[in-house]
């Protein structure tokens, strides 16, 4: 079957008893389907190529609309859903890369996908790789001071190979004054703040032509309720 | 040259002959390696003052294919970077070899901020690694160029102490054969627990890499030089950190052991010298001998 972003809330209903990060998963559906559908070079042909594309789901907490992705586009069997997060499944609350195919890192304690994605870029550029390297994080992940370490390196670095989409639910519990973008503007990141439910702009803003620096996607989504 | 300034001249060599390999620094070295810096900027990365970056970038290295040697001091290493080497390196089953200097008072007068005699317990409460701790330069260069290799998980730890002679079996290495008792050196430990047992009836043996424990040396030294198993280990680090593998190697066998290490229980706030901390520890030559005299049975 060839699965279409109508079929997401479907499956997303498979998976049950979450409801603590409901809006976790909610908030990044409509990333994730633009980045899986349209943008990455990721299948489960190609998933053990070294050249490939990466994404690094950082923010792992809420990982329903991850595991629908990876169900949509053939990583994961869907009759796997339902049974998620029990002792025989490989669907956990949070990621595991050795264990669920399709998962690139293991995440769960924030502030680590974007450092990581930072040395994989650096990887993937010095083996002469031209592929992408994608990660996601939340608003409120972007607290951890990990993440101010990346962000200033990668620029400094001109990491033009690597992504980082931040899905602004406005969770973070002190904010980020002058938006968040800003923040990457200052380090030397190019910088989108779009819709994040609006597919097309989702689809621009990370087709942006951005040589030799890093792009930052702000995907604004409703405010965490 | 003492045991950094060969590691620093071992892992040029490295990256200078090895595409796979990558070099990560948070500053520390990075003056001495601004050389190979030049020569390869895609594998020789300074991120500067940031130590969870320093081990999420090698991890992320890793991902991708390469090999990463990541160093700095190691208190910034093992005890800042902790949950980075947990996750992103352990719980990614990902490899690299981590190198630190600066070991449990390598630079005593920077006081505790600089100091690390915890080191070898965390990296012990993680699954699957590799823990060297040389004793000399030549042992430091030896294991570096065997850890490359492969996709192992590695720390080696690089020390201001050294002996005055390598030894570079592997595994328990026996340097003085006695009957009343053995006892444990561990890397630049060696040359005062030789100096502390001259005269006494005990078998020394040696080590520089403590993980994996060799279990069977140790029961091979107890079962064919002594009739009484008597143990002392000596670790240049938290004492007692390999008291369990030595009980689990001997748990067939009654023994006592006496662990000797740096203190638990209090902070030793004083700067000065090595030989003061030693001294504080009960780890110079003479602590030990008496350590020994009153532990050891006449």
């Amino acid at each position: 079957m060839t699965a279409t972003a109508t079929d997401l809330p479907r499956l997303i209903a498979l998976m049950t008893g979450d409801d603590k990060h409901q809006a976790a998963a909610e908030s990044t559906v409509d990333v994730l389907w633009v980045l899986y559908d349209r943008v990455l070079d990721i299948t489960p042909e190609n998933f053990h190529d070294p050249g490939r594309d990466r994404f690094l789901l950082s923010k792992g907490h809420g990982p329903m609309a991850y595991y629908a992705i990876l169900a949509a586009k053939g990583f994961l069997d869907e009759d796997e859903l339902a049974g998620w997060a029990g002792a025989r499944s490989r669907l956990g609350h949070h990621p595991d890369r050795k264990r669920a195919p399709g998962v690139e890192i293991s995440s769960g304690s924030l502030g680590h996908g974007l450092p990581l994605a930072l040395g994989t870029a650096l990887g993937l550029r010095a083996r002469g790789h031209t592929s992408k390297v994608v990660t996601l994080v939340g608003d409120a992940e972007l607290d951890e001071g990990s993440n101010s370490e990346a962000i200033v390196v990668a620029a400094r670095l001109g990491l033009g190979n690597l992504t980082t989409v931040v899905v602004d639910n406005q969770s973070s519990t002190h904010g980020w004054p002058g938006g968040i973008a800003r923040r990457f503007e200052v380090e030397g990141w190019a910088t989108r703040t779009v819709s994040g439910r609006d597919h097309e702009a989702l689809y621009e803003a990370f087709t942006t032509a951005h040589p030799d620096r890093p792009l930052a996607v702000v995907a604004v989504v409703e405010p965490k309720g | 040259m003492n045991m950094r300034e060969t590691f620093l001249a071992t892992t040029e060599e490295i990256v200078d002959n090895d595409p796979d390999v990558a070099v990560v620094l948070a500053d520390i070295s990075a003056a001495q390696l601004a050389g190979a810096a030049r020569r390869h900027p895609d594998r020789v990365i300074n991120v500067g003052i940031r130590e969870q970056l320093l081990v999420s970038t090698g991890a992320g290295l890793a991902l991708a294919g390469l090999r990463p040697i990541v160093h700095t001091f190691s208190a910034f290493l093992v005890e800042r970077a902790f949950e980075q080497i947990k996750l992103d390196l352990v719980h990614q089953d990902v490899g690299a070899v981590l190198v630190s200097y600066g070991a449990s008072y390598d630079m005593p007068a920077e006081g505790r901020t600089h100091q690390s005699p915890g080191d070898v317990a965390l990296i012990d409460s993680l699954p699957c690694w590799y823990v060297h701790v040389p004793g000399h330069p030549d042992e430091a260069r030896r294991l570096l160029l065997d850890s490359v290799p492969g996709d192992s998980r590695v720390y080696v730890r690089l020390s201001a102490d050294q002996n005055a002679e390598p030894h570079l079996g592997v595994g328990w290495q026996r340097i003085r054969t006695g009957g009343n008792g053995v006892v444990l050196a561990v890397g630049p430990m060696l040359d005062r627990v030789l100096a502390a047992t001259e005269g006494l009836d005990v078998t020394v043996l040696y080590a520089s890499t403590i993980r994996p424990f060799d279990a069977a040396g140790l029961r091979a030294a107890i079962t064919d030089a002594t009739d009484a198993a008597d143990v002392v280990l000596v670790e240049p680090y938290l004492t007692g950190t390999s008291a369990y593998h030595v009980s689990d190697a001997l748990r067939h066998l009654p023994h006592r052991l006496l662990s000797l290490g740096t203190l638990r229980d209090s902070e030793v706030r004083t700067y000065g010298t090595r030989a003061d901390h030693d001294l504080a520890h009960g780890l110079d030559t003479g602590s030990i001998a008496l350590s020994l005299k009153d532990f050891l049975r006449p």
